[in-house]
């Protein structure tokens, strides 16, 4: 890529978007269930903290009914030598990185869904089969989605996947935040099974609050960045580390959230179908002037 | 009224042809590679993956499949809202080709959902924000009106003629009489459906720009812009015309019919202030994003971006600004098809070239059995409008007054 990231041009792009519509992207009307409660709940994943052990691996596998195989088989670290993604077979993975600053470990990063605040997924779905829950939660409803994988083009961070295996009942897969668990309260299955403290469930705003302390406490180990705070309007999980968050292969995406643009275009032609019918009026005058021309012009001949 | 110009019949000619065959092999090798998709999944035929959901039957068969199927809209918007009817005589063709280009249009995404049982949850599932629902609901509702703005030419094919067979024999009068009924309403009514269509395109043609400003920085700035909707909708209107006239000569040579010149060139001249209003767009959005950088670098990107404007876009522009070009039907032709070529392109080039997830460890290129499918539903389609020709008054013979009562030979259009 040359010089000019596409993040610069993404900026432009939305400038350009709201002037071209002129419309903001809050006055959505049906849709499908998209709350921004204040207690949403996130997790802050500490990446120098995390040994890269992959138990959530396992634990994740084993609550959502996925092979998982035995949890002494994750032992073997030869696997952390390939970059993987989340899959239909795994709903997070963990990868490995050279160390980062003041330290001579290994840097693991937990991969799964980041539980956007605007999420692009909730925003695309032809059908509204996702939606943000009051608990921070993204979720995806099997019974209607129809499987477009529209949803796996939006997400900024390549999550879902979809089971491109299976004639009848594909499903697109990704970390659902273990929503059966924590809609009764209780700790995601990663979360609890974590050894370390590398995984800290709670409220998004309560761990904002810790990151930042904790980035005080010890700047040495940390950059000053907490990934997911702003990025693409917030993200419900949250990450430390010890060096530049695009060397750990996230993505550089800005601030904005990921549907802000589509939205507002989508709304400004549609207003409350304004444009729609004026257009229609407009079209039907001009078919009935020019028709009333020919006859005139048809009458005076004759 | 001109009605030497209008004079649908249906082409007589041999309907098997060596090249007909040729046609009917292509469609069962893609039927073949279909059966697999249903059988054993999407994974089993295309090469789709987590990294590219979309490839080869969302750019070509959905997306290219929409912008062809433009002539409909605007020869409609042409002939009939404007009333230009020296045009009508191609306002049914072009009808046609939008009515099958759509309905191939929908069958294409039957095929490429995962869940195509579940295709008719968008009615009743809304979701306001998504562009896709958008680009959905428009496509079905248009696709009924242009079933249903195809509907005087079957009743005129049968009014008077109704003959069923053996027992059925009773119902010739009743039926005859519906025909005859739906005909009238249909006159009446049918300027209602002929806005109604020129709305739903402009509405979908643009809202299938605005699907992959979603997928942000994953998308090549060449192509990312929010100008994307009307990029799509000026390339599909400048599109209409070019199809139209690719078709036609096409059928007239393959139905052995003298060329429809004296319109043709009139459609012609009309193309090259549409093209240079894209192009202005195109440009101009590329200037003020400065995304020029990008062609400074050989890239599969700046080099698909280049093909699509110089070739399909600035040399047809160039040609059909000469009245020589106008006159000689190989030329319009090559003009027309460099036209066609560039908006397929695009559409291509917005869908798959453009397309590069942040974790992509190998990109896309469509498997045999995806391409074995696109080419089949073509061939399919051409098979269709073929038959469709032959047996229904579609294409007009100027000159010869074969054609049914004039009362119906323009619909919408009360007299
Ligand atoms: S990371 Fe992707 S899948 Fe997860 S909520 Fe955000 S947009 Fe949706
Ligand atoms: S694949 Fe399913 S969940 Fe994803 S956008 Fe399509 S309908 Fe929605
Ligand atoms: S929150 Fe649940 S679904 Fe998500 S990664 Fe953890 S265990 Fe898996």
């Amino acid at each position: 890529m040359s010089g000019k990231s596409r993040r610069d041009f993404l900026k432009k792009s939305v400038a350009i978007g709201s002037v071209a519509t002129g419309l903001s992207a809050s006055t959505a009307k049906a849709g499908p269930k998209n709350i921004l409660s204040e207690d949403r709940m996130g997790v802050l994943v500490d990446t120098t903290a995390c040994v890269g052990c992959r138990n959530c691996e396992w634990a994740c596998k084993d609550a959502h009914n996925l092979p998982a195989g035995n949890l002494d088989s994750y032992e073997d670290r030869k696997i952390l030598e390939t970059k993987r993604r989340p899959d239909q077979t795994a709903l997070t993975v963990v990868n490995e990185y050279p160390h980062g600053k003041n330290s001579n470990l290994p840097v693991d990063v937990k991969v799964q869904c980041m539980h956007c605040d605007h999420p692009a997924c909730v925003s695309a779905c032809i059908v509204g089969a996702f939606s943000k829950q009051e608990n921070g939660s993204v979720i995806w409803d099997t019974d209607m989605c129809i499987g477009c994988r529209y949803c796996m083009a939006a997400c900024p961070f390549q999550i879902p996947a979809f089971e491109y295996d299976k004639a009848i009942n594909p499903l697109i897969m990704k970390c659902d935040f273990c929503f059966n668990r924590t809609k009764d309260g209780k700790l995601p299955a990663c979360v609890n099974i974590c050894p370390v403290e590398a995984l800290t469930c709670g409220p998004r705003h309560e761990l904002i609050k810790i990151a930042r302390n904790r980035i005080k406490r010890n700047p040495n180990r940390y950059v000053n960045h907490i990934l997911g705070e702003y990025e693409v309007g917030g993200t419900s999980w949250m990450y430390l580390a010890s060096k530049e968050f695009k060397e750990l292969d996230f993505p550089d995406l800005g601030k904005n959230p990921a549907p802000g643009v589509s939205e507002s275009i989508q709304h400004g032609i549609f207003a409350y179908f304004v444009p729609p019918v004026s257009l229609y009026a407009l079209l039907g005058g001009i078919m009935w002037i020019t028709k009333r021309r020919k006859e005139l012009e048809e009458e005076e001949k004759i | 009224m001109s009605h030497e110009l209008v004079n649908p019949v249906p082409i007589k000619h041999k309907f098997f042809t060596p090249g007909v065959y040729v046609l009917i092999v292509i469609a069962l090798n893609g039927l073949v590679f279909l059966m697999g998709r249903f059988f054993f999944g999407l994974g089993a035929v295309t090469n789709l993956n987590d990294q590219y959901p979309w490839g080869l039957w969302i750019g070509v068969d959905v997306a290219a499949g929409v912008a062809l199927a433009a002539g409909g809209f605007t020869t409609a918007a042409f002939g009939h809202v404007m009333h230009k009817e020296e045009y009508h005589a191609i306002v049914r063709p072009a009808l046609l080709t939008a009515m099958l280009g759509y309905t191939f249009v929908a069958v294409g995404v039957f095929v490429d959902i995962g869940r195509w049982y579940f295709i008719w949850h968008p009615l009743i599932m809304w979701n306001g924000n998504s562009a896709l629902f958008e680009v959905g609901i428009c496509v079905m509702i248009y696709m009924t009106v242009l079933y249903i703005e195809f509907l005087p030419i079957v009743t005129e094919r049968f009014i008077g003629k109704v003959n069923l067979p053996g027992l059925l024999t009773a119902l010739n009068k009743p039926a005859d009489k519906i025909l005859r009924l739906l005909d009238r309403g249909l006159s009446k009514t049918m300027f209602i459906f002929i806005i109604a269509g020129v709305v739903l395109s402009t509405l979908h043609q643009s809202s299938l720009g605005t699907l992959m400003v979603i997928a942000g920085p994953k998308m090549h700035p060449l192509w990312q812009t929010p100008v994307l909707p009307l990029l799509f909708l000026l390339s599909a209107v400048s599109v209409g015309f070019p199809m139209v006239i690719f078709e036609s000569l096409i059928a007239s040579r393959s139905l052995k019919l003298k060329p429809e010149m004296h319109i043709l060139s009139r459609l012609g001249s009309m193309i090259a202030p549409l093209l240079g209003i894209y192009l202005a767009f195109k440009i101009g959005d590329m200037f003020i994003r400065e995304t020029f950088v990008y062609l400074n670098e050989f890239t599969t990107a700046s080099v698909m971006f280049s093909i699509e404007v110089v070739l399909g876009v600035i040399i047809p522009l160039r040609m059909f600004l000469s009245p020589k070009v106008l006159k000689s039907p190989p030329l319009l032709f090559t003009a027309s098809a460099l036209v066609v070529f560039g908006v397929l392109l695009n559409r291509i080039n917005n869908f798959v070239v453009a397309y590069t997830p942040p974790y992509s460890t190998e990109s896309y290129f469509p498997s045999f059995g995806e391409i074995s499918v696109t080419v089949g539903f073509v061939a399919l389609l051409v098979l269709a409008y073929r038959f469709i020709v032959m047996n229904f008054p579609v294409i007009s013979l100027p000159g010869q007054q074969t054609a049914q009562p004039k009362k119906y030979t323009i619909r919408g259009v009360e007299k």
